[in-house]
Parts: structure tokens; sequence; C-alpha cells
């Protein structure tokens, strides 16, 4: 699988995504993540309302293997999360950069975005 | 990524694991491939045509001599001497305490006794044998094979097929655990019909130096019958569906048989074998805790480690549990005190500090379809 990150959002080191419109951000787990952890069969989905912190967990993912946590990129308020990944959760694994996004969540502090990585910075994380 | 420590060994089949794209993992002291494709991918290859595996990081130790099976039946829990030739049998050996060093397989071979053991507990295995040969004044040779042995496993409900284009050998004749020597794609081998996914199957022991070819023609000869090579990710979701232990997981040191269910490989009555003192007490007062089949109510999927509650005290351990790609549920195997196990008995599973509901079940979760009679 290609895991050449989408330049049009950032990254954390813990393998997710952010991509800001105005004050909502989505937020997902790279194809990195997703191909490192295999079929994903469970996702554990945060609650709408519910309060994230930058880097602090949110959820976890269940692949055929293993647990993982997932790791908000940005602090913020959940305003909707992505109902699909409920029954089809190996969305993550096909499409984690587009209909397999987790979350959106109003962003709280927009000078969080510096401390993530664009894409040639995340490529370069996940090299080799 | 991490780098794999330089010290890593590979199998024979390395470079064609790295050449079909594995993602490779340690695993006891080797670089094995996980997956090549998907786990769940192979894992219904093996189910519904043929998977085959790379298991040559298994250890073969082979005994020989005037008192081979004296020494056999002395080392391991069954008894090698029920063997007749070319049949195989499913063991342990035990620590004087009962505590199991390592699960095994024996087979009867021409010149003696093969045991198979996992490639963890190789070291653990051969100091056990050469300790017991060293004092127990056994007049055996112990000799270990595994460097020079490569061990390729085809398996699943077309891995008869898949065999049979490549050998003279009459397979129908082959009954399960049994072995015989012979020629698959031009290469010496013992044929074994054994395994660890709970499908028919086969394990083909040849020596390294020949393990390329064979790999090559397997993988070749089975590409229309829908063959896939398997990683060691689906060997473990398989064999839990089938509700076989995995060292490490259901059994170690601190296990003995008769917890792990296998009180009936136990055989006290052969005589003196080494642990024998320790599991005749366990037979008589039956074991403190057993092994048993759990599934979950909910969406929550145990995973090894995660307690489990009875009555809401927290009383057993999960020792594996995963979603059966097979059966599309929640599985698990956990140990609980005796007295708490009982097939259709409620219970709890802590998954990320909420208790989640799960039933008892009898062992295994899967059983593969008796073949047609037609």
């Amino acid at each position: 699988m290609s895991t050449t990150p989408p330049d049009d959002r950032r990254y954390s080191r813990e393998h997710e995504w952010v991509q800001v419109d105005g004050s909502v951000a989505v937020i997902g787990i790279t194809s990195f993540a997703t191909d490192e952890l295999g079929d994903i069969v469970y996702i554990e989905l945060p609650e709408i309302g519910a309060r994230l912190a930058q880097f602090a967990s949110f959820g976890v993912v269940e692949s055929v293997k293993a647990v993982s946590d997932l790791f908000a990129p940005v602090s913020g308020d959940v305003a909707e999360v992505n109902g699909d990944l409920r029954t089809s959760p190996e969305l993550l694994n096909t499409d984690p950069f587009g209909t397999g996004w987790i979350a959106k969540v109003t962003l709280a502090d927009p000078a969080e975005m510096d401390k993530l990585l664009d894409a040639a910075g995340y490529a370069e994380l996940t090299a080799g | 990524m991490t780098e794999a420590p330089a010290t890593l060994r590979h199998t024979p089949l390395h470079a064609s694991h790295l050449a079909l794209s594995a993602r490779m993992v340690p695993y006891a002291g080797y670089e094995m491939p996980v997956q090549y494709t998907s786990i769940l991918d192979e894992h219904r290859t093996v189910r519904g045509a043929v998977g085959v595996f790379d298991l040559s990081h298994m250890g073969e130790l082979h005994l020989s001599g005037p008192e081979a099976l004296a020494f056999a039946r002395y080392a391991v829990v069954s008894d090698p001497g029920l063997l007749e030739p070319g049949q195989a049998q499913y063991s342990m050996l035990c620590a004087p305490d009962g505590g199991i060093i390592d699960d095994v397989i024996v087979y009867r071979v021409d010149d003696g006794y093969l045991m198979v053991c996992n490639a963890a507990n190789h070291d653990a295995v051969l100091a056990q044998l050469e300790s017991l040969s060293a004092h127990g004044d056994f007049d055996v040779h112990l000799a270990d094979r595994s460097d020079e042995t490569a061990l390729i496993a085809p398996q699943g409900p077309r891995a008869a097929e898949l065999l049979g284009r490549l050998t003279d050998l009459d397979l129908s004749e082959l009954g399960n655990y049994r072995s015989v020597p012979g020629r698959v794609a031009g290469t010496e081998c013992l044929v074994a019909r054994t395994g660890y996914t709970g499908e028919d199957g086969f394990e083909l022991f040849c020596a390294a130096r020949r393990a390329q070819r064979l790999w090559d023609a397997l993988i070749s000869t089975g590409a229309d019958l829908g063959l896939r090579p398997c990683g060691l990710g689906s060997r473990d979701t398989l064999r839990l569906e089938a509700g076989m232990p995995l060292y490490g997981n259901e059994l170690d040191r601190s296990v003995n048989p008769y917890e792990a269910n296998l009180g009936r490989v136990v055989k006290l009555e052969k005589g003196e074998f080494v642990g024998r003192a320790a599991l005749a007490a366990v037979q008589q007062t039956g074991p403190r805790r057993r092994l048993v089949g759990l599934m979950m109510r909910d969406e929550a999927i145990a995973r090894h480690g995660y307690p489990v509650l009875v009555d809401g005290a927290e009383s057993g351990v999960v020792t594996s549990g995963t979603l059966s790609p097979t059966l599309g549920e929640r599985i698990a195997m956990a140990y609980l005190p005796a007295a708490d196990a009982a097939v259709g008995a409620e219970v709890e599973v802590v998954v990320r500090d909420r208790p989640h509901p799960a039933e008892q079940v009898k062992l295994p979760f899967y059983r593969r379809p008796k073949p047609d009679p037609a």
C-alpha cells in the first residue's frame, strides 16, 4: 500500500492526521498506521461533545492481532464521529485519508497545529 | 520503525519472505513473517483452500539408540510406547513440579523418535533432554537437527490435492497424526499429516538446503488452488479458533497439563517419568484452575492478560482472544478457578477498565466440517 501522505493536512508522530477547514478539524489515522496494524476489526469512537486534549488518548482501534490507542492530534470538542466505522471498520484500512476519517472536532487552539509535522516531515518520519 | 536486532536468525526461506513483501517480526530469536498480505485473507485461505507456512524455526530433536524409547517415555508425559511405526502423538515435557516446559509432537520414525518443539523453547527442551540423558544413564543418542531441518506446512481443505500433484505417495493411506518418508517435488521429506490450524494439512520436514525448491514448487503448483503463503498472524487466529493452546499464552512453566485441559495426554500408568508425582497429585485432587473458552456477548475483544470477573470479583485471566474470522464472534480462552469453570456460565472480561459480558463455551470454537463421503 502506498504510504505517501497527502500534503493538505498535518501529522502527529503517533500517526494521526488532521485537516482543518475554518474552525473544524477532521482527524484520522494514516495509511502507515493502518498498514502496520493490519486488518482493523473494531474502533472505539469518542462521544460527541467529548473534549479531546492534544496528544492524549481518545479512543482505541483493534486489529485482528493487536490493540492500539488513538491519540488526538489537536485539542477540541467532538462535533461529529464517523458512524460508518462501526459497521465497516475496514474503511480505516482501505481509505484512511478519506472515507475512513474518524472524528470532526471544533479546534480549540489553532497554534497547536505548529506542533505537528507537514507531509514531507511525516514522510521522512515513516521512511524505511 | 524499529530496526531488527542483528542477532535475529533467518530460516532458509527468508529471501522468499522478503521477495513476497512479508511483514517480518522478531519471533523466538528468528525474523519471521507475520503476514504477507492480510491476516484475514490468509486465515480464510487456510479455512477455504490451502495456505503454506514456513515453520523452519521450530526445533527438531532426534532420539535414537537402544534405549531411545525408554528415554522418551521418561522425558515426556505421554507414552511414546503406544506409537506404531509412522504414528505421532501430541505431548509435553514437564518439570518435576508438573509445570510445562514445552508442548511437543513426538513422531515415531524409522530410526527412532523425532521430537518437534517450539522455537522459543528449543534451548530449554534440549537442556532438559541433555540433563536427563546424562543423569539417567540411558543408552540414547540425542541429535539436535533444528538447524539442518526446514519445516514447511501446507494446511487447508485443498492441501491433499496440492500435495498429490507433487508426490507419488498415496496420501489417502496417510492418516491423521501419521507420517511417512517420501519425495515431494523431488525433495526427500518426512511427510506428516499434522498441523496447528484445525484443518487437514501436512508438515513437510526436509533438509534446509532443499527448502527453497520445495517452497517454490508448492507455491507455483498451488496457484490455481487458491494457495497463499501464510504468516504467524493467521497461524495464531487459526489455532485459537481450533482451541489449540499456544506456549506463552495458554501454556507455561506455571501451568500443569490438567489445568490446560490436556490431562488426557498424561499417562500416569506408564511408570516413572519426569513430573509424575506432582501430576499424580493434581490428578487426585483435581486442578485448581481450568482453561475455558469464552464468547463475548458485546463488541469488546478480549486479549491476553485481561482480567476475568466471576460474580463481579476478579478471579481469572484471558490467555488469548481475537475476533474470530471464521465465526465472526469475539472468542477467547481464559484460566478460571476450577469451581467457576462451567460451560454456559456467565462471566465478565475487563476490557479497558470496563467489564463486558461473556459466556463460557465448549472448546474448540471451530471444528472443520467432516469430508463429504461422496
